[in-house]
């Protein structure tokens, strides 16, 4: 065996699905001198790929997860690796047979076809060792199948070095991580070093410890899978290959059942969450199996066997058959279930790919390498940036009480506004307090609790009745209610007070302040100080990286506003994009800044009466900000709006918060000031307006001229993207930004149903619509708009249906309700003209 | 004085026995002790020239009518007796199935604590034995609390060696048997044809894991075993696919082997398998993947697809035995 | 006919084994537990026995409270009730672990008409547990069995030796200690698994006497890691394997 060399462009960490994937994907974009190490043996390494139960289900709720799988399955497929069986997800209660129905949505949204939904007596057909009196129906995935992770492995190593790019070192252990100036140079071993220009840590559950050793945090807990095997199984005696039977989930014990050759495969996310510390994982040698499989505890199984036993008593109920083998096997869960990926943003040049299942394995390697190499992926892998998370979130205690309580989320029925119950009460606002008295219903963004809605507010509901647009259904009213509606209307009458504490601000200051904002923002930033400026941030393709807004507050000095999720990723790409000679530097001021705003026709009457300061329409112009006196309290305020009417962000000094809310309370008594959630704030307010938000709307996949937010003019200067925008500007879009409107709500069972988002958006006659990158129209925000009476729905659409009046159809829960395209492009639906904003 | 022992099958002498000889004559020397032996039936007289050859100085002949036979109970009742007899402050047996079996009667009778499986005893008060723990994966340092000191002693810990200066001198004696010492008494079953080779003891084995491919894959696996007198083995990944049986798993939930030759086919080397068959003489290994966690326990490996490399050696193989 | 088996929970072994910090233990907080093959076989012969015979199968343990795992796991297969001597974890030498299993013997119900141990433990390897027992019940023993058939008061047991296998015929009772091979044993089903959670265990705590074989220090013996010689690639190197064979004389 060849010895270490001294020197490679990357060092990839892990001999997993993983980072065989990026070792083979780096090397197809054209890295050579890639050395790959891994302290297991090969091809098993003795992490989680090799104990995988390498099954496949592509739907998912998420689509980057399910763009990413069906990207795997192609590579899968293509290295003769996929053994197609299909799958059922089965049902044993109705609130389960309303989720089946929710993922046929997903299926469609995000293309995968041939899905079905069928009958107990159709279950049984295609799996006749089923009980069909147990289940109430089930929905059937035709492309679901099992991969043979190892062997993929194997043949991407060796494609990558049969390209004379990769060297594989197995046996080699990390001592640890070289790092300068913040930056990752070397890679220590039991072997020797390697100097390396960037290293990509892609060992699953052992990522914590690497990390840790150059300083960087991979928020992740190892966790306990449980899986037995059964066998043999009389009715499988003759089976050719490892599988010839659809693999069944029932999803309402948290199980699967698969044939795997002569046996059945039992496994189960339905225990009490095991979790393990990543510090703790024993050698390869002192493991019994593998270090990532860990001795079964038949005691957290034993309702499993029972409930395995009511599914399938045909072969679980066979005294012959037994339990030939049952582990605990460890797998990666993150605090809010999704990947970790990207750079970390401790140390330059040092990537993650963490927390990834087999099923996404490839398409991740795939995404990472390209934005690695390329500087943007395909697929938009925002939400499994690494970089997403507040320093709070990386504590031990955040990290095992939210994998915890996500464990059982993993075949649960998840509501797209469920909260979480732990951990909470991390960050909080200065008004909370007074949030708390008046009845505030609070959730979690980022840490920060968040008043959703006032039950103070409760009494508006009567007042403005039907117009609330009142909900029945359990599923709609979930983490709902109509008081936020309510909160909108009032609003609109008079005035609102919304805490935006969780907004992030971060300054860019210095020489090369200017410079720098120009180069990633695409609007212009060399605008007079005092001007704030709303901007698209665009990836190297010309997608969306955020958008957000910028103050110019001196010549050197500009302050970024972002929202509360994504502000840690927006705050490390300025950093990333700072001029080299370091003439600007970037200061957070997420923690000791605060804002309130205030909008509402009566904003300005509630303003003024408590400061002397100009804030008419004419000495406090739309798009500007200064800083105003208020009492004793300096305050900026800017002129801009989410809502659609006037009003302010006011921002001060986090301490002096409670005087700047109380201030405003009293002024706004006698101008029908209410507290307004963020109910408002994040949808109504908005979606009646034509608000796009990053992350549903805007994202990489799509451009700014498909979001419809293209400028009229581009500035000269240069920024990230211009080019792919200057071409983008240049054909016609195949897909324009659509709102549209509900026109009959009632369903077939004669309930008004009002849809949540991610429904596939479909042609009269019921047929899926596809853009011609193809790309399907789904919901990406669906909210009520109180003020035009209607419930909107934005999507994607090809041209050729987004002439306003079209007829489509939104299929929801299995019924097809019948939408109008109302608005193509960003004008808003309430107020187009946007008089009050500027009134 | 030290006692030994000593184990013969109807007058052909244990060579693990004379180990225990060995050992015994070192332990006598050490603390300027007499070493005597022990042979229990008429027949056992014959090996007392070889015993004195390795220093025994008396040679114990328990001749009983009823000791024809191998019969456990009334071997260790020989023992007490003459260990009694002669005040013996170590008895010292091969630990072998009859030597340990022998030893923990004689541990029972006298209700003396037993020390099994040692590669080392300082006798003293207490008696100092170094032994061996899961089949020898752990070293056990122990105090033997008791007199005699009852110890046996791991095979090869030490070679046979002929010395010292004993005499070898018979001492025929009739022992006092209890009712029912002769209550066990081994009968040899009428010999038979063996039905191959079992795992366990074989000399060989070829075994196959999942690079096999199939059951009807093992036909050149079966095939070379039998040209080397050998049998087949399989991984976990086999049984569990049906290839093979049970019986045949090597590894830790299956049988744990140590032949001289083992031959892995299409095995990747799990750990758990790993555990089964690390105590082989020789290994070697039949793979694809250069980089299996077997080449770390190999001796020697060759590269390739199983079903295209075995009936290669196959024919190498008949050629080398053809002459 | 009734059988008691004796069984032992010991820790999974298979990687390497790692010394706590007194060295008197394996670490074991990260490794499963298990029973000795020799007594899996045990257990597989006792059921065999009862499903012929009629009769019930008890499972006797001495070790922690946690060792009820091994007796549930053992029900699973098909033994009818359990018996746990409980200590509180330290090690039971050779005599004092037979003197306490053979008072539970002699102070349960049932006068067991065989029972049945592995040959040795997996973990202490001592070979004298159950001649021992024997000896305290006054009852008679073979060892190193792998193979039983039981008639109504007699039982006939089976043992290899080198030059192929010896006959044992007892009266019953009778103690009998096994060896792996003796059969193939069932994995448990899972309607076993339900029966077992509610079959009964009835638990014992003796004191445990001074040791007389007294474990002073435990260590890992050194091995050194292998390098493999490549002797070829594909069916070119038969001729190379084959004079491995001739090396080491096994043609």
């Amino acid at each position: 065996m060849s010895t270490l060399p001294a020197q490679a462009k990357a060092v990839i960490i892990g001999a997993g699905i993983v980072g065989n994937s990026m070792a083979y994907h780096l090397a197809r974009l054209g890295w050579a001198d890639l050395v790959q190490i891994d302290k297991g043996p090969l091809p098993n390494p003795g992490g989680s790929t090799g104990h995988a139960s390498n099954f496949i289900f592509p739907v998912d709720h998420a689509k980057e997860m399910a763009l990413l799988t069906f990207d795997s399955v192609r590579q899968y497929k293509e290295m003769g690796v996929f053994t197609e069986c299909g799958g059922i997800e089965v049902a044993r209660t109705e609130e389960r047979m309303q989720e089946l129905h929710r993922r046929m949505q997903s299926a469609k949204s995000f293309g995968i076809d041939g899905c079905r939904m069928l009958t107990p007596a159709e279950c049984v057909e295609l799996v006749p060792y089923m009980d069909p009196d147990v289940i109430l129906g089930g929905f059937y995935t035709p492309g679901v199948g099992v991969v043979d992770s190892l062997r993929a492995g194997t043949i991407m190593r060796e494609k990558a070095r049969d390209m004379g790019a990769l060297q594989t070192f197995a046996n080699t252990e990390v001592t640890g991580m070289v790092v300068e100036d913040g930056q990752i140079k070397a890679v220590e071993t039991d072997k020797g070093t390697v100097e390396a220009e960037y290293v990509v840590i892609a060992t699953g559950l052992w990522g914590p410890r690497l990390a840790k050793m150059a300083g960087a945090s991979i928020p992740l807990t190892p966790a306990v899978h449980q899986m037995i095997d059964v066998g043999p199984v009389p009715r499988f005696a003759d089976a050719k290959g490892d599988i010839e039977h659809p693999i069944v989930r029932d999803m309402d014990t948290n199980m699967y059942e698969r044939q795997h050759g002569n046996g059945l495969e039992i496994g189960s996310y339905a225990h009490r969450a095991i979790l393990h510390d990543p510090e703790e994982l024993p050698s390869v040698e002192e493991a019994q199996l593998s270090p990532t499989e860990f001795p079964f505890t038949a005691e957290d199984f034993e309702l499993q066997y029972e409930q395995a036993l009511e599914l399938m008593p045909e072969i679980v109920g066979d005294e012959t058959v037994g339990q030939k083998y049952a582990i605990n096997g460890l797998l990666s869960l993150t605090p809010d279930g999704m990947p970790l990926l990207g750079e970390t943003p401790e140390v330059k040049n040092l990537w993650s790919v963490s927390a990834v299942w087999i099923k996404e394995g490839p398409g991740i390697g795939k995404a990472v390498s390209e934005w690695m190499v390329l500087g943007d992926s395909e697929i938009d892998l925002q939400a499994s940036d690494i970089a997403r998370f507040y320093d709070h979130q990386k504590t031990r205690k955040h990290i095992k009480e939210r994998t915890a309580e996500g464990f059982n989320k993993t075949y649960g029925i998840v509501h797209p506004n469920e909260q979480w119950a732990s951990n909470r009460n991390v960050r909080l606002s200065p008004y909370y307090e007074r949030q708390k008295a008046l009845g505030a219903e609070f959730y979690e963004t980022a840490g920060w609790e968040r008043a959703f809605w006032y039950e103070s507010n409760a009494g508006l509901v009567e007042k403005f009745g039907d117009a609330v647009m009142p909900r029945t259904a359990e599923w709609e009213s979930r983490w709902w209610s109509p008081i936020i509606n309510a909160e909108h209307l009032q609003m609109r009458e008079t005035a609102g007070l919304v805490d935006l504490t969780a907004f992030v601000e971060f300054d860019i200051q210095g020489p090369g302040a200017l410079d720098a904002v120009q180069r990633v923002c695409m609007r212009q930033m060399d605008v007079p100080i005092g001007r704030v400026v709303y901007t698209p941030v665009l990836s190297a393709s010309g997608g969306f990286k955020s958008d957000l807004t910028v103050m110019r507050l001196a010549h050197d000095h500009y302050r970024v506003v972002t929202g509360g999720a994504h502000g840690m990723a927006d705050l490390k790409w300025f950093g990333d994009h700072l001029p080299a000679d370091g003439t600007a530097h970037v200061t957070d001021h997420t923690s000791s800044l605060t804002t309130l705003g205030i909008w509402g026709p009566n904003a300005r009457r509630i303003l003024e009466s408590i400061t002397r300061d100009d804030v008419s329409n004419e000495g406090f112009k739309f798009g500007t900000c200064k800083t105003i006196e208020i009492g004793p309290l300096k305050v900026l305020a800017s002129r801009i709006s989410y809502v659609g009417d006037l009003g302010w962000e006011l921002y001060v000094p986090m301490e002096q918060g409670a005087q700047l809310w109380d201030a405003l309370w009293e002024a706004g008594q006698e101008h029908g000031l209410i507290p307004v959630g963020i109910g408002v704030y994040g949808t109504t307010g908005r979606i009646e307006k034509g608000y796009r938000a990053f992350g549903t709307e805007l994202e990489t996949e799509f451009t700014v001229v498909e979001a419809g937010m293209a400028p009229p003019k581009i500035k000269a200067a240069d920024f990230n993207g211009k080019e792919a925008h200057l071409k983008h500007r240049s054909t016609d879009p195949v897909a324009i930004l659509c709102s549209l409107t509900v026109d009959d709500h009632t369903s077939s069972t004669g309930v008004k149903r009002y849809m949540m988002g991610k429904e596939p958006i479909l042609t009269t006659d019921k047929k899926p619509i596809t853009d011609a990158h193809g790309r399907r129209s789904f919901v990406t925000s669906a909210g009520s708009a109180p003020s035009i009476g209607k419930h909107v729905l934005m999507t994607y659409l090809p041209p050729e249906y987004t002439g306003e009046g079209t007829k489509l159809v939104v299929e929801y829960l299995g019924d097809h309700y019948p939408v109008t395209v109302a608005v193509a492009g960003a004008t808003p639906l309430f107020d187009p003209k946007n008089e009050r904003i500027l009134s | 004085m030290v006692l030994v022992l000593v184990d013969h099958d109807h007058g052909v002498l244990d060579e693990l026995s004379l180990q225990a000889v060995t050992y015994g004559r070192e332990l006598a020397a050490a603390t300027g002790e007499q070493l005597d032996a022990l042979v229990v039936g008429a027949d056992g007289s014959g090996v007392a020239g070889a015993l004195g050859e390795h220093g025994v100085a008396t040679v114990h002949v328990a001749a009983h009518d009823g000791l024809t036979d191998y019969a456990p109970v009334a071997a260790a009742r020989a023992a007490s007796e003459v260990a009694a007899r002669t005040g013996a402050s170590v008895v010292l047996a091969a630990g072998t199935p009859r030597g340990n079996e022998v030893m923990a009667h004689l541990g029972a009778i006298t209700d003396l604590p037993v020390a099994a499986d040692c590669v080392s005893v300082a006798p003293g008060s207490p008696t100092q034995v170094v032994r061996a723990r899961w089949g020898g994966s752990l070293i056990e340092e122990a105090n033997l609390h008791g007199s005699p000191a009852l110890v046996t002693l791991v095979p090869h810990t030490v070679a046979a060696e002929p010395g010292g200066s004993g005499a070898g001198d018979l001492a025929q004696f009739t022992p006092e048997l209890a009712d029912g010492d002769l209550l066990v008494i081994a009968r040899p079953a009428a010999a038979e044809e063996k039905a191959g080779v079992s795992l366990a003891d074989a000399k060989v084995i070829v075994s196959g894991g999942r690079g096999v491919g199939s059951a009807e894959g093992f036909a050149p696996l079966e095939e070379l075993a039998e040209l080397l007198g050998g049998t087949i083995g399989c991984s976990r990944v086999v049984t569990g696919n049906g290839w093979r049986p049970h019986t045949e798993q090597v590894g830790q939930t299956g049988t744990k082997v140590a032949p001289d030759l083992y031959i892995a086919c299409g095995i990747s080397g799990a750990t758990q398998h790993i555990a089964g068959c690390r105590n082989a003489k020789t290994m070697i290994v039949i793979n694809t993947d250069p980089e299996a966690a077997i080449m770390g326990y190999a001796d020697y490996a060759v590269i390739g697809d199983v079903s295209k490399v075995l009936p290669a050696i196959i024919e190498e193989a008949k050629k080398a035995k053809a002459g | 006919m009734d059988v008691l088996v004796c069984i032992k929970r010991v820790p999974l072994s298979g990687g390497k084994f790692t010394i706590t910090g007194d060295g008197l233990d394996i670490e074991s907080a990260k490794l499963g537990f298990t029973i000795s093959p020799h007594e899996e076989v045990a257990v597989e012969e006792a059921v065999r026995i009862v499903e012929q015979h009629g009769g019930s199968v008890t499972v006797l343990t001495l070790g922690p409270a946690d060792a009820e795992e091994q007796i549930r796991e053992q029900m699973a297969i098909g033994a009818d009730r359990g018996i746990l001597i409980e200590t509180n974890g330290a090690e039971w030498d050779p005599q004092a672990t037979a003197s306490a299993i053979a008072d539970a013997i002699n102070e349960d119900e049932s006068d067991f008409d065989l029972v049945i141990m592995g040959n040795e433990s997996a973990d202490a390897s001592g070979y004298q547990v159950g001649i021992r027992v024997a000896h305290k019940l006054g009852r008679p023993i073979v060892t190193g069995v792998k193979g039983i058939t039981v008639a109504a008061d007699r039982a006939t047991f089976e043992r290899p030796v080198k030059a192929g296998r010896e006959l044992y015929e007892v009266p019953l009772p009778a103690v009998v200690t096994v060896l792996d091979g003796l059969n193939i044993p069932r994995y448990p089903s899972v309607p076993g698994r339900i029966r077992a959670k509610k079959k009964p265990i009835e638990r014992r705590s003796p004191e445990r006497p001074e040791p007389k074989l007294e474990k002073t220090r435990l260590e890992v013996p050194q091995t050194e890691a292998k390098q493999a010689q490549v002797l070829g690639n594909g069916p070119e190197a038969a001729a190379a394997v084959v004079e491995i064979f001739k090396q080491i004389g096994v043609i």
